[in-house]
């Protein structure tokens, strides 16, 4: 009798989760379908991006996204559903789980669905596969020319300004801020891109790293390898939030003085810093400080 | 006009040339290798001898397409390099002392070179990629720049320098056609880099129109969008075989599987794809045979072997 209703649960929860696993892979399809990229016969983008590769990469994605780190995304109605457009975040965690799940976000929340195309470490295309998988998916080595290409074409760009500096912090700076690049942000005044700010909370959770191997990273021809606090290199299935904030618009050319280009870069930073504290502190349950705007 | 094409023998040369004839101009071939029962007036002489210098001085063209370069493919060593750099040399100081209008050096879009740092697209200004990986492209780079030194050199002479993408199609030659020729077809495991490629008719008319316009400059020359390497090795009907890098290297040449210097190896890896608006811009160029088309026509002349 026991035995038969335990057989009966068992029973129940491989349904559901064939039902789930249904359902990704509806909701995958129909996000890879819907997506507004010029793909020829056989599925292939101008630039290689291949419908196939998306469909295998975001169903892996989606899985993540729905269930393994439960993403919770808000303020996705501040990326333009059309039109040349940045996604200009925050790095933490040894890998980078936080743009996996922005552009599972875009994919799987936004109506109609878009793709947003990070701008990847130069590194990643020596390794076979990786470069592969990153090329087929929109994943370009990051080159201003590329980030100028995509834009030209009316792209949504994804660029985490700290660079492989972002993914190196360590588990107690993983609400912190590096150093931003100032190169998105002439790009952005040059090809006239509204800036969308955003931040992945959790990231820093999921892979908490403790010491980042720079010699080892040499040897294998990676910038560092990361060492997450119990040794393996996989992530925890932390919870993840990704927020978009309001757009930012900034006037100008492209060919401004360092001084203002770094004033305008530390705006946007600004923006992102006070989206990551609050965040941050919502996380940790503390109350809002007096004198806060948020209800 | 009358035009002189150096290289006339080969297979995108000698199409260049009926089509040129077609169109009414007057075309000299010469080539040292032979083209037996050639429909146009053709000299079987090395370009970089003194005899073709004298149809220079006799012909006296107005317009010369040099097509008289080789790929590491075809010849090996010094010679290649002889070739490259002391004929394309000769056709530029020929044409200027004879009264050359227009000069055009047929170059490829190799140029560029590959690696894991390609850009998506490469412009005309840039300059190539991972030439120490791949040293027998050296002088087919260094023929390409030096030809684009006449643009300073004789301001009079029109001089175009055109680097056309990979060629494909019904006549089976070229590098893309070779490499794809036997029933299988090797790739690097791991990697798929897009592959940029034009129906050699296209590639014609692209050079009858940059004469015809007679534009000065270097202009990258493409037609329809890349395709995935492996994905035109299926559409070609071909067995893709992903083999790792290493042990590619080792059996290139063997096994019915394609000659390649090792440094080709890198343009199997990483993709060469080049932006062509400046040339359609400026001759209102545009491809008649999309990706498919082509590769339809190479498969139909070239059906996968037993």
């Amino acid at each position: 009798m026991e035995a038969d209703s335990r057989a009966a649960q068992r029973g129940q929860k491989r349904s559901t989760l064939v039902t789930n696993r249904m359902r990704i892979d509806q909701q995958v399809r129909e996000a890879v379908d819907g997506l507004e990229l010029p793909f020829n016969a056989l599925g292939v983008d101008p630039y290689g991006v291949s419908k196939r590769h998306l469909r295998i990469g975001l169903g892996m994605l989606a899985v993540a996204y729905r269930y393994y780190f439960s993403v919770q995304t808000s303020g996705i109605h501040n990326i333009p559903p059309r039109g040349r457009a940045m996604l200009v975040g925050n790095h933490s965690g040894g890998i980078p789980i936080d743009a996996a799940m922005a552009i599972a976000s875009c994919l799987l929340e936004m109506s109609p669905p878009r793709l947003a195309q990070g701008m990847v470490e130069k590194f990643l295309y020596r390794f076979p596969f990786l470069g592969e998988w990153a090329a087929r998916t929109g994943q370009f080595v990051g080159l201003p020319e590329n980030a100028e290409r995509l834009l030209e074409n009316e792209r949504l760009l994804l660029v985490f300004p700290e660079g492989a500096r972002g993914t190196a912090k360590l588990f107690g700076q993983r609400y912190s801020l590096v150093d931003f690049g100032s190169g998105f942000l002439r790009l952005a005044l040059k090809t006239h891109t509204p800036i969308v700010p955003f931040v992945v909370l959790g990231a820093g959770d999921a892979f908490p790293t403790i010491a980042n191997l720079y010699a080892l990273g040499r040897l294998l021809g990676v910038p560092y390898v990361p060492i997450p606090a119990y040794g393996l290199p996989v992530a925890l299935p932390a919870s993840i939030e990704v927020k978009y904030g309001a757009p930012l618009v900034f006037e100008g050319t492209g060919n401004e003085n360092d001084e203002v280009v770094q004033g305008d870069v530390g705006k946007v930073k600004d923006v992102i810093a006070r989206m990551l504290a609050e965040g941050a502190r919502k996380r940790r349950g503390d109350p809002d400080p007096p004198g806060s705007d948020t209800p | 006009m009358r035009v002189l094409i150096p290289g006339a023998s080969g297979a995108l040369a000698r199409r260049l040339a009926l089509q040129l004839s077609r169109s009414g101009h007057e075309v000299i071939g010469i080539d040292r290798r032979p083209w037996p029962a050639p429909p146009i007036e053709f000299h079987e002489v090395d370009v970089r001898k003194r005899a073709a210098e004298d149809i220079f001085r006799r012909v006296r063209p107005d317009v010369v397409v040099h097509m008289a370069t080789v790929t590491s493919l075809i010849v090996k060593g010094e010679e290649r390099y002889q070739i490259n750099l002391g004929g394309t040399r000769a056709v530029f100081e020929y044409s200027r002392a004879h009264g050359v209008k227009h000069c055009i050096f047929v170059g490829r879009h190799t140029f560029y070179g590959a690696g894991p740092e390609s850009p998506l697209s490469h412009v005309e200004d840039e300059p190539p990629l991972e030439l120490h990986r791949f040293p027998e492209l050296a002088d087919l780079v260094a023929a390409d720049l030096y030809a684009a030194t006449a643009l300073w050199r004789f301001p009079e002479l029109a001089t175009t320098v055109l680097r056309v993408c990979y060629t494909l199609g019904p006549s089976g030659h070229g590098t893309l056609a070779n490499y794809l020729r036997g029933p299988r077809v090797p790739l690097v495991l791991g990697f798929d880099p897009l592959f940029q490629f034009l129906h050699e008719d296209d590639v014609v008319r692209a050079i009858e129109l940059a004469l015809i316009h007679r534009v000065s400059g270097v202009y990258n020359v493409s037609g329809p969008r890349p395709l995935p390497l492996s994905t035109l090795v299926r559409e070609a009907g071909r067995t893709r075989v992903r083999l790792p890098e290493f042990v590619l290297a080792g059996i290139l040449g063997r096994f019915g599987f394609p000659q390649l210097p090792t440094g080709a190896l890198g343009h199997l890896k990483y993709p060469i794809v080049v932006d062509a608006r400046a040339f359609q811009e400026r001759t209102g160029y545009a491809f008649k045979y999309d990706e498919l088309e082509t590769i339809a026509a190479f498969k139909a002349a070239f059906p996968t072997p037993p």
